[in-house]
């Protein structure tokens, strides 16, 4: 690796170091309230009306995990990778700060109105008005502060990264104007009802839900891979070719398939027949993230066997591969019929959440910790692997009770006798999916036992700490050693 | 950095020639695409232009592209309509067609109203009375030969079609318990007493040296009859078995005879059609306790004796763990 003659941009951590803590914070309290709303379900007697109920909970739970977690975790990273890549410090202080404390105020926001019963019943969109219009102003001041790091650039190109969290903050601003407008009615303006009406209102919502899915989740997320799977595996990205083209089909076709979410609606059967078919087109533009991130160990595969942390962000592909191969199946208008409304739409998202979400943040945090607190590596590597195999052994648990539990509700509410008639009441198949129900509970808390792992480890890296036989590439006892990895002299840690 | 060095920079791992780019320390290989990924992104376009000759797909002005299969998901909801109207065709035509009677003696008929009725039961009565009809506080048990209205299925059809005490509903079945503690015509005391001889006829040993027993014949016995076996016109239950809607225990029955109690059931007529009444009366009536209609029985067509405009159901006050009214109910007493 050849040393440059730069000077170490004054990169600015202190962003990063905040939005970091905010995603470990927020991850906490969104998947705390997924065990709960789980539990819930499994015991409806711990619906404590009328503020604690699955009803309000669960908008709580998704956007808790979506946007505050996510959110935060796309925050942190972009705010570190378009400095470093651009090798300038992230433009404007106080205003990326805003975008912190706008952002955290905005969380806050969303979710007392959730507890009070202020919604605009849009699923991911349940903010109101007041609530949207202030995100409006956060998001415009986070596309100012990348954009215009971007400009001020050192770098002659633009890395691979910053596509993908350029299209992210470009889009969801698009989506999330697209999607909110709506008048307020009420006195207390705590109340608005959306300008579009009935299908059109419907076809608005899903193009703003799945594209939440396509580019909050899917793109920023890319963003992230993009970065921290090469830095972390010290290997180039395995094709820039493939990364043009996979980003633009990507982007290009994501956007169409809202309606596959509207099979079977007063949606007409044109719109529905668009929104599959784009979506079976979106599946090798998906997948080609995927095959980028993992062939980009090729020749260092290796590297698995030593570092839980590049197992993170490789299961994570795994996993993000495996959803994006079931979307564009359950898009298939006959699959549809069966898994529409069931619990096998929530197994899927959440191989998708827990799975690629999930642990791709997982694996930068592991990354970005230890360098934003001067620290050569994470406090306990053995922790790291722990909170591994606890969490996928709890997206397992997770996505298996989902998958048996919805695959027999569809078949069960579709059950006929030789007579005609239905064999099974909707009761029958709620009694039917409880244990599944208690499995799916169990791997939430598994999944968030691994979570809180995972911040115990980051309180004792923040605080300086090795763990007593943590050992360096070498082999030999890490506080022994310096950290050897070859980075040019400008890139070292603080 | 190196992006200006023309010359070639190679991954000494892969031998693969990268872009000459580095951020970071990041670079990127020069790769080409995966063939079998184009080739199956190819496949993928080639499955929806397909689709898109075959299937409605593109809005053009009038409306949209039609598809060469004519499908629509209205023809397509049709089509399984109509296999489920199939296998029901067969039974259906001579289901409208026969009487009671007649469904009973035909095992095609009869395991055809079975098989809709269970459906149907689950469906819509199952949540009061219970998906094994066992019901529960307030609901009946479908499944003893204790009824209130009757148990021939005249009058369990009658019953389905238009419910008990429905607001409105001119054929209903209605009565009217009296409040006999609220409205002030028994004390507590008497309540008590007349409580004390209504569980000794639910115990078989009626009492009838005791209070109660007079003050029962004085205000009970009109509708659930001198011996107590109730009368099932008046919906008036048999108070002389161990069955109880609302509970056998003395504070249970002092809260009934204080509060009066007037349940109610839906009527499905109009929500159901008429095969499903039918159907669903053979099975609550085979589901244990169906009686056999009298020969004289004419097709049960209640007299419209009352009407109800609207029945407001008031919040009951509940009664303390003593069997004793609670503070508010004394303080109601005291105002008469």
């Amino acid at each position: 690796m050849t040393l440059t003659a730069i000077d170490k941009p004054d990169y600015n951590y202190d962003i990063v170091r905040l939005f970091t803590l905010a995603t470990c914070f927020w991850g906490v309290v969104g998947m705390l309230g997924g065990v709960f709303i789980a539990l819930q379900l499994a015991f409806p007697e711990l619906n404590i009306e009328p503020y604690l109920n699955f009803g309000r909970l669960r908008p709580l739970h998704t956007s808790g995990v979506i946007f505050a977690f996510g959110g935060n975790a796309l925050f942190a990273t972009s705010y570190y990778v378009v400095q470093r890549t651009c090798q300038t410090r992230l433009w404007g202080d106080k205003l990326a700060l805003f975008t912190f404390w706008g952002y955290q105020a905005f969380i806050v926001m969303a979710a007392l109105g959730y507890v009070l019963g202020v919604t605009q019943s849009k699923e991911y969109a349940e903010p109101e008005w007041y609530a949207d219009l202030w995100l409006t102003f956060v998001w415009v001041a986070y596309l100012g502060v990348f954009m215009m790091t971007i400009i001020n650039r050192k770098e002659p190109h633009l890395y691979v990264a910053n596509w993908f969290f350029l299209s992210f903050i470009i889009t969801v601003a698009v989506l999330h104007l697209g999607n909110n407008i709506s008048l307020p009615v009420d006195w207390r303006f705590d109340k608005s009802y959306a300008l579009a009406s009935g299908v059109q209102s419907a076809m608005i919502q899903w193009w703003y839900g799945h594209n939440a899915v396509g580019f909050f989740l899917t793109a920023g997320f890319l963003g992230m891979m993009y970065y921290f799977v090469p830095k972390r595996a010290e290997r180039p990205v395995y094709s820039y070719r493939l990364s043009i083209v996979h980003f633009w089909s990507l982007i290009f076709i994501y956007i169409w398939a809202g309606p596959h979410h509207l099979h079977y609606t007063s949606l007409p059967d044109w719109a529905q027949t668009l929104g599959m078919t784009f979506s079976i087109m979106l599946w090798m533009p998906s997948w080609g993230g995927m095959i980028n991130g993992m062939m980009t160990l090729s020749g260092a595969w290796d590297k698995l066997r030593k570092d839980p942390v590049l197992r993170f962000m490789i299961i994570s592909l795994a996993f993000y591969g495996m959803s994006t191969f079931e979307g564009p199946l359950m898009s298939i208008r006959a699959v549809n019929s069966l898994s529409h409304y069931t619990d096998w739409t929530i197994g899927h998202v959440h191989s998708g959440a827990l799975g690629w979400v999930g642990f791709i943040t997982f694996g930068c945090l592991y990354y970005l910790v230890p360098k934003l607190w001067g620290q050569k590596e994470v406090y306990s590597l053995k922790l790291v692997n722990l909170h591994l195999w606890i969490s996928t052994l709890g997206i397992v648990l997770y996505i298996a009770a989902m998958w048996v539990s919805g695959i027999m509700q569809g078949l069960m509410w579709r059950s006929y006798d030789e007579l005609g008639f239905l064999n099974y009441s909707f009761v029958e198949t709620v009694v039917a999916m409880h244990p599944f129900y208690l499995i799916r509970a169990l791997g939430g808390v598994l999944y968030l036992s691994g979570t809180l792992i995972m911040c115990y480890n980051f309180w004792r890296t923040i605080r300086g700490e090795v763990a007593e036989g943590e050992v360096d590439k070498d082999g030999n006892p890490r506080e022994a050693r310096k950290y050897h990895k070859p980075v040019p002299s400008w890139q070292a840690a603080e | 950095m190196m992006s200006d060095d023309k010359k070639k920079d190679i991954d000494e791992l892969s031998g693969v020639e990268t872009t000459g780019h580095e951020w970071d320390g990041l670079k990127e290989l020069n790769n080409p695409l995966p063939r079998w990924w184009v080739w199956v992104w190819v496949a993928t376009i080639i499955w929806s232009l397909w689709y898109f000759v075959v299937y409605p797909a593109w809005p053009v002005p009038g409306g949209a592209t039609e598809g060469s299969s004519g499908y629509t998901q209205f023809k397509e909801l049709e089509e399984s309509q109509a296999e489920i109207h199939a296998r029901q065709a067969e039974y259906l035509g001579r289901f409208e067609q026969a009487s009671f009677d007649e469904i009973m003696q035909d095992p095609a008929l009869y395991e055809f109203a079975m098989a809709g009725g269970k459906a149907m039961f689950k469906d819509n009565c199952a949540t009061c009375h219970g998906t094994g009809a066992e019901g529960g506080e307030g609901y009946p048990n479908l499944n003893d030969d204790d009824w209130l209205w009757g148990g021939t299925i005249n009058d369990i059809y009658t019953t389905l079609e238009h419910g008990i005490r429905v607001a409105g509903n001119y054929d209903t079945r209605v009565s009217q318990m009296p409040a006999f503690g609220k409205e002030g015509t028994l004390s507590r005391e008497q309540i008590n007493e007349v409580v004390h001889y209504v569980m000794s006829l639910s115990e078989g040993h009626a009492d009838t040296a005791g209070k109660g027993y007079q003050i029962f014949q004085d205000n009970c016995a009109t509708c659930h009859g001198p011996d107590g076996k109730g009368d099932r016109d008046v919906g008036a239950p048999n108070l002389t078995d161990a069955i109880w809607l609302y509970g056998g225990e003395h504070e249970d029955i002092y809260y009934t005879v204080y509060n009066s109690r007037a349940g109610m059931m839906p009527a499905w007529k109009g929500r159901l059609d008429e095969n499903t009444i039918r159907q669903l009366a053979v099975y609550v009536h085979e589901l244990g306790g169906g009686e056999e209609m009298q020969a004289e029985e004419a097709p049960a067509e209640a007299e419209p004796d009352v009407v109800i405009e609207d029945i407001s159901y008031e919040t009951e006050v509940p009664a303390d763990s003593e069997g004793e009214p609670a503070e508010d109910v004394k303080e109601q007493e005291d105002e008469h």
